[in-house]
């Protein structure tokens, strides 16, 4: 694998005309060539509609049916409980309204955290709007970590669902989520979990984890974008978001994104392959970089928990600059990375989970988050350390708020 | 996102530092909001003869600062009491919609700069034509600087809060 995505690495620079470092894999990944072979056999040759009848048409759903197939054994789930739909977005509106709606209690009661995707905070929010439903806002701590006791504490005899994210993904913090299945199973309330970061990058098992439903993403796992999916535990009463034909047994209508579809399930299997190694290639890069920008930056953080975190997930905060400054130098220097701060959230407040975890406005709004892939390099990582610093020490030397602070705190010295 | 323009004023920003003994002082934002800027003045003779600005914030928050002291660099007082944030936003060649209020407050700074040498100096702002001036937010393209909280405004997070000032103090929010 290394040589490979190196080489894919090394070919996407030459084409670039300079050094190229893509560290925003969990905004989205490159997707595999044998993923891009896939989809487009399936759009030019195999490009059957599953529903038909002809034999072009049972191809494609004997493809499709290959690819449920793939992307169930890699979260330990049966063929038949995975629905294809249009991504994680759609797989969390689906999962919690869908419960929400088919619960028939007159005041469904929904427990989740501060720290999610918007794809669920969103959807509960507007459930509330509508009526619908009340939603319990759990806290985290420092660390972005959930305390399964409060989960326990927060259901109630009108609770329909429970929904906490496997692992964040600005922070990459992963969640206690056995313990929270096991604390549902107790109170007999369905379990969803948005594992769009976690799927493919950690091991997943529904049944070990007590989880019901858990929505995943295919873009996130070097697979094609616009195409996710849904497990629905057998006998889970969800209903539908989108109605028409009888697609997906009938809990998701329209023509299925076949070319998508089985581009998800080479992904999966590719992934479910690849899981360790991927881990093992990762996690030595991810420390190094946090190691080497926090040795020769002082005023740093890393946020999110130091170890239980994913294998690819950097965020640090830098005090007295602001992210998108640091993002648009480091492009400057070819590196492609991501912010919590306001400028860069689109709205005036910075990261949600950020602030959720504690974190003081002005700090989160100089972080940085690098999210590593298969084919990030020793010397992509070597490159970052040097490049970052002299960004930070420049942008610092034009902040008012870092003079007074050296001053104040001496030049090394740590928060 | 950025034109060229504001990209060079990012990475080579004109006129970055302190004065040794400057004549006025002007800063507006706060660091909860993740724009702050200060600008410092020198004045001989009612002219701007030296101008440095710091800034922590975005992009443009250090592109408009960067502009500002280039547009009042050896103008009069009172030409540079006429520099608006919109003026500073047209002289980089336009900025995102996104960034007009938020980030674009260096005239704002200037002008408070300005203030502050004529305070010390015991002269009038009106004696200077600042009646001239615009209102700083409408000047920003405020989408309504009636409102409270301002739509467009920072200053509503610490409002929203509800836990005082913000730290680091006395500057009150922008907008």
């Amino acid at each position: 694998m290394t040589e490979k995505t190196a080489g894919q690495g090394a070919a996407h620079e030459a084409a670039a005309g300079r050094r190229r470092v893509y560290l925003d894999h969990a905004a989205t990944t490159p997707v595999r060539p044998e993923v891009a072979e896939a989809v487009t056999r399936h759009m030019l040759s195999e490009y059957g509609n599953p529903s038909s009848v002809h034999s072009l048409g049972r191809a494609a759903a004997a493809a499709v049916e290959e690819a449920r197939e793939r992307v169930a054994r890699l979260m330990g789930a049966r063929v038949e409980e995975v629905v294809f739909l249009s991504g994680g977005t759609e797989a969390d509106n689906m999962a919690i309204r869908g419960v929400v709606t088919a619960s028939g209690k007159s005041r469904p009661h929904v427990v989740t955290t501060k720290i999610e995707h918007h794809a669920v905070l969103h959807t509960c929010e507007e459930l509330e709007r509508e009526g619908l439903a009340e939603v319990t806002y759990l806290p985290v701590d420092g660390t972005g970590l959930v305390d399964p006791g409060d989960v326990a504490r927060a259901i109630r005899p009108e609770t329909v669902l429970v929904s906490v994210m496997f692992a964040n993904n600005e922070v990459g913090t992963i969640q206690p989520v056995k313990e929270i299945g096991r604390v549902c199973r107790e109170k007999a309330v369905p379990f969803h979990t948005d594992a769009v970061q976690a799927y493919g990058a950690v091991p997943i098992d529904v049944d070990e984890f007590g989880i019901d439903l858990l929505s995943v993403s295919a873009h996130k796992v070097y697979g094609p974008k616009g195409v996710g999916a849904l497990f629905i535990r057998k006998g889970m009463n969800v209903r539908p978001l989108v109605f028409g034909g009888g697609h997906e047994r009938r809990r998701r209508a329209g023509t299925t994104n076949v070319p998508g579809v089985v581009g998800f399930g080479v992904a999966a299997d590719l992934a479910a392959r690849e899981i360790e190694e991927r881990a093992a290639h990762l996690v030595p890069l991810r420390d190094t970089l946090v190691r080497g920008v926090l040795e020769r930056v002082p005023f740093a953080r890393l946020n999110g928990h130091p170890t239980r975190r994913l294998p690819n997930n950097v965020n640090l905060s830098f005090e007295y600059v602001e992210g998108e400054s640091i993002l648009l130098s480091l492009d400057m220097k070819g590196i492609a990375a991501s912010s919590g701060s306001a400028c860069t959230s689109g709205s005036l407040e910075p990261s949600h989970v950020l602030l959720a975890m504690g974190l003081p406005h002005e700090v989160a709004h100089g972080s940085v988050r690098m999210t590593l892939g298969t084919g990030t390099t020793a010397a992509d990582i070597e490159y970052v350390i040097e490049t970052l610093p002299p960004i930070i020490e420049r942008l610092r030397a034009m902040s008012p708020l870092y003079a007074a602070a050296v001053a104040q705190r001496g030049r090394a010295g740590r928060p | 996102m950025y034109n060229e323009k504001v990209l060079d004023h990012f990475n080579n920003p004109r006129n970055v530092g302190e004065l040794e003994n400057p004549d006025g002082v002007g800063e507006v934002g706060n660091p909860v909001c993740g724009d702050i800027m200060r600008m410092e003045i020198a004045v001989e003779d009612g002219r701007i003869k030296d101008i440095r600005f710091r800034t922590f914030g975005c992009g443009a928050a250090i592109a408009t600062s960067s502009m500002v002291t280039e547009l009042v660099k050896g103008k009069t007082l009172e030409e540079a009491l006429a520099v608006t944030n919109r003026m500073v936003a047209e002289a980089l060649g336009g900025l995102p919609p996104v960034k007009m209020h938020c980030s674009n407050l260096a005239a704002d700074a200037l002008h408070k700069a300005i203030d502050d040498y004529l305070s010390r100096a015991g002269a009038a702002a009106a004696d200077l034509g600042a009646g001239e001036r615009a209102p700083a937010a409408a000047a920003a393209g405020c989408p309504d600087p009636s409102a409270d909280p301002c739509p467009g405004c920072c200053g509503k997070i610490g409002r929203e809060r509800g836990d005082g000032p913000p730290p680091g103090g006395e500057t009150p929010p922008a907008g």
